[in-house]
């Protein structure tokens, strides 16, 4: 009964084309936000900002990057975190330098370069498909990593590619707390998620899925492949690259190529994945699972040796967290192949009948 | 029937069509002229669909020419025919599954829409006035095929005829000036049939929309095209009114078998 | 002169081993459409079952016999309970499967058999042949050839079974179309439980030569991303492309790895070794832009 769309009629096509045509999802979404931006800067402790906030926001807005691409666009990309190493080392460049750059430009200027770069490894997608293009991100993924190790220059000659993120300042004030950090990444995070939301509601994301779903014929109705692959390629490499600079400036402080690493990249597919594929809400959900799963089972798992009595070392729980991601990834695909925004989805029918079942 | 056929808009010369060692198409020339429903037919594998796909610029021939309105036609891809205002169908149906049937047949309206992805990404500019603007054609197209109904549903979830019809519509949402069906009607029931039929002719007729439609069914085709084009193994062997073809000794050897 | 011959045939012969992890890859893909990220995962199950298993207390022949056993319920496990429900699902969806196979096994394997590294002692010592560096002052490694021929008979075996065998025309019929082939009586899941058994048989003998050269530890994963590009050079279908694809990519990769980083150094100065990560990808790349299907690949068609 709560979740219920009835007696709310659309008079005009701007009424049913807006963001959320149902009423209960507009408050829903501007009480999420009242709590983000108001609630939990109050309430919420340092560790929380640092350890689980900043980089939740981090990853999902790379998850968001990579669902344009391989949900929205369906590339398969298995580089992401080497175009988030793009930003994070565009952002340290351009503030090291171009004096005076303001640090928002920085980042801008990050996610463009990562753009570019992501053409770049975008162009073998014009001839070939699927897997083979799959492999084929994973060059960027490898060669991308290795230059930012090998040229001094990339680094500022620090000793295996080691950079330290400059200080935030934005406009004389100084985000140094990990409360101000987490708010900056917040409002970056919420006003891209805003962005993507309207590219893919309209004819760019269209011409996306489009290609997606069946590129010859996305090509008579005269959608020119080449530029929407290109494109899906850039922005999708834009998002990831501000989310690096984000994770070098706002999360880690100091960050290495080698951190970039091809494990990252994947578990940033299992968010997608796990989250939903072609979900910008689930870009979230699949975040926020991912990195809570294993502070969840780093928790739960010791506490269930102890009841029965069994010798758990670190090592084996880590390796069972290993083997419980790749369980649920297959899980989820057999399962529910359109992650946990599908669920979501499922959950909020029930509710609009609830709780009158008939 | 007041409708007024033109003047030739495309006419094919000469063409000739191979994968590696295997001729599709041999010789082949005809024409279509404006605002007439031109029908391609022949048995299984006479090259039919690879025609349709020479017309929109998927195949390109080996030999031949092409000429659009007058003007001969060097390199084609398949999205430069929709810029020429050439829509088509598919034979087996080439929906866009992920998506719903609205978003389907606002794709149709795509090389309309001018705002890029920044405006988009932003709300701003063109990108909400044509969202509408273009919205409101294709409700149109929706009212005209009679699938208000279903406007939201995913075209995965429909049954076969529907999406048969919602392809129908994403192609009309293009205001072709030429549409190509290949083999609208194919798996229908009498009924879907009798309903694909009403909304070629209405679509010929309201629009002066000119069609090139690949066919089996016989009574069909004869009911509705203004002229017919028989291809067997690749050439063509009859080309005129239904009438003519329907007494031509080979189209009646082609496809009754040579003891006839 | 005779040191670009050396780092050649030294190239040639890694190719070989690459060419062997790629090989479990072509079988799976060819008879299931399924491209098996988990074959590099396999070839590390493979050779921690030998080595754990021996240090329970089992000599080598039975372990490598057990360690069979374990790949072979393995995989009719992995097809039974993961692939199977995958069914009519677009292949990128089979491929996430087979990358969270890849961490499953990772977790796993590690767990059972423990994670520090060992040796493998297969018999054959890795040094350079006597008579070939008195002769020709060359080094070439004994077992690098050693491994090159078992290679060889393992490539000739299984081309062989899929030429000439019932199974193997099973095999090649289920991979044209499964459909087709249900319908002619062939039963599917037996076949891709057979597929799989090989497929991990071949992970074996990659995991013993890969285990043998290296050592037992989780690096063994590693050698699929040497294998990805050998397959898109070769082809995803084709054996021999997976030979041939491998001999260029073993042969350039190391000769790259000592003529290319000089060059850099003068233009760049600094140190830019460690390219062999990435240039067989570049290579496979830049060789696909020319030709995407591969060196033995069908060209496509799209019919519309």
């Amino acid at each position: 009964m709560l979740y219920r769309e009835a007696g709310q009629f659309k008079t005009s096509y701007a009424a049913d084309q807006q963001l959320f045509p149902i009423r209960q999802d507009r408050i829903g979404l501007v009480l999420l936000l009242a709590v983000a931006f108001f609630g939990i800067p109050l309430f919420a402790s340092e560790y929380w900002f640092s350890a689980i906030l900043i980089p939740f926001l981090i990853f999902a807005l790379a998850a968001l990057g990579l669902n344009i691409l391989t949900g929205y666009a369906g590339q398969l990309s298995l580089g992401t975190a080497a175009f988030m190493a793009v930003g994070a080392y565009a952002a340290y460049n351009f503030q090291l330098r171009v004096e005076g750059m303001p640090i928002l430009v920085s980042f801008i200027c990050a996610g463009l370069t990562a753009a570019g770069v992501g053409i770049l490894f975008g162009l073998p997608s014009l001839r070939i498909k699927g897997f083979y293009l799959a492999v084929a991100t994973l060059a960027a993924q490898f060669f991308i990593v290795w230059c930012l190790t090998k040229f001094p220059w990339l680094s500022n000659n620090s000793s295996s590619g080691v950079i330290s993120a400059h200080n935030i300042n934005i406009l004389g004030y100084a985000f140094d707390t990990p409360r101000d950090k987490y708010l900056l990444v917040l409002a970056i995070v919420a006003l891209m998620a805003l962005a993507a939301k309207n590219m893919v509601r309209s004819s760019t994301g269209r011409a996306w899925m489009a290609v997606r779903d069946m590129d010859v014929a996305a090509s008579v109705i005269g959608i020119r492949l080449m530029h929407t692959k290109l494109l899906a390629f850039a922005v999708s490499s834009f998002y990831c690259g501000v989310a690096g600079a984000l994770y070098a400036y706002c999360y880690l402080g100091s960050v290495e190529p080698d951190g970039f690493s091809l494990d990252m990249s994947f578990r940033i597919l299992f968010m997608v994945i796990v989250g939903g594929v072609g979900s910008i809400l689930g870009s979230f959900l699949g975040a926020g699972f991912i990195l809570l799963l294993p502070i969840f089972l780093d928790i739960t798992l010791p506490f269930v040796a102890d009841l029965f009595g069994l010798p758990f070392s670190s090592a084996t729980v880590s390796h069972i967290q290993i083997m419980v991601f790749g369980a649920l990834i297959m899980f989820f695909l057999i399962v529910e192949p359109h992650g946990l925004a599908r669920l979501w989805q499922i959950a909020k029918e029930k509710l609009r009948l609830w709780p009158f079942p008939h | 029937m007041s409708k007024k056929i033109g003047d030739v808009i495309l006419d094919l010369q000469n063409i000739s069509l191979r994968f590696g060692g295997v001729k599709a198409l041999t010789d082949i020339s005809f024409n279509v002229r404006e605002h007439e429903i031109r029908a391609i037919i022949g048995p299984n594998g006479a090259g039919k669909s690879s025609m349709l796909n020479v017309i929109n610029g998927v195949y390109h021939p080996q030999e031949g020419k092409i000429f659009w309105h007058g003007n001969e036609r060097k390199k084609m891809e398949p999205h430069m025919a929709a810029q020429q205002n050439i829509a088509r169908t598919f034979q087996n149906i080439a929906l866009f599954k992920g998506m719903s049937v609205l978003d389907n047949i606002m794709t149709g309206r795509i090389t309309k829409m001018k705002a890029n992805f920044i405006e988009h990404a932003l709300w701003f500019g063109r990108a909400k006035k044509e969202e509408l603007e273009h919205r409101k054609k294709v409700e149109e197209v929706i009212d005209f095929l009679e699938i208000q109904h279903i406007r939201k549903t995913p075209v995965g979830r429909l049954p076969y005829g529907l999406q048969k019809r919602v392809e129908l519509g994403r192609a009309l949402a293009a205001e072709p000036s030429m549409l190509l069906l290949d083999e609208p009607m194919a798996g229908m029931n009498v009924e879907e049939k009798q309903d694909m039929c009403r909304f070629i002719l209405d679509v010929n007729d309201q629009f002066g929309t000119t069609i090139v439609l690949i066919e089996h069914d016989m009574g069909v085709v004869m009911d509705i095209s203004d002229r017919v084009v028989v291809l067997d193994y690749g050439k063509k062997i009859g080309d005129g009114v239904p009438d003519e073809v329907k007494n031509n000794e080979d189209v009646i050897k082609a496809y009754l078998g040579a003891g006839h | 002169m005779e040191f670009f011959f050396e780092v050649l045939i030294g190239g040639l012969l890694s190719g070989v081993m690459y060419a062997l992890v790629a090989l479990g890859f072509v079988l799976i893909y060819k008879a299931s459409g399924v491209f098996n990220f988990a074959q590099g995962a396999m070839v590390y199950l493979a050779a921690l079952s030998v080595v754990g298993i021996m240090e329970w207390g089992a000599p080598l022949w039975l372990a490598v016999i057990l360690a069979f056993a374990v790949m072979t319920a393995f995989g009719i496990g992995t097809e039974k309970f993961v692939l199977r429900k995958l069914v009519n699902q677009p292949p990128i969806a089979l491929f996430m499967a087979t990358i969270g196979l890849t961490f499953f096994i990772e977790g796993l394997a590690p767990m059972i058999f423990g994670s520090d590294p060992r040796a493998l002692d297969i018999g054959i010592v890795d040094e350079p042949i006597p008579y070939i560096l008195e002769n020709w002052n060359m080094v070439i490694s004994k077992f690098d050839l050693v491994a090159a021929g078992v290679a060889s008979v393992l490539v000739a075996t299984l081309a062989l079974f899929f030429q000439y065998t019932r199974i193997g025309r099973a095999l090649r019929a289920v991979a044209d179309d499964h459909q087709a082939a249900l319908s002619i009586g062939i039963p599917l899941q037996h076949i891709w439980a057979i597929v799989w058994g090989v497929a991990g048989f071949v992970a074996l003998v990659a995991g013993m030569m890969w285990g043998a050269r290296n050592g037992v530890q989780f690096a063994l994963t590693f050698t699929a991303l040497k294998a990805l590009p050998v397959l898109i050079l070769g082809g995803f279908t084709s054996v021999p492309g997976a030979i041939v694809g491998g001999l260029i990519i073993g042969a350039s990769e190391k000769l790259a790895e000592i003529y290319i980083p000089p060059v850099m150094q003068d233009l760049f100065g600094g140190n830019f070794g460690g390219i062999e990560g990435w240039f067989p990808y570049v290579l496979a790349l830049l060789f696909l832009l020319v030709r995407p299907e591969g060196l033995f690949g069908e060209k496509h068609i799209d019919r519309v």
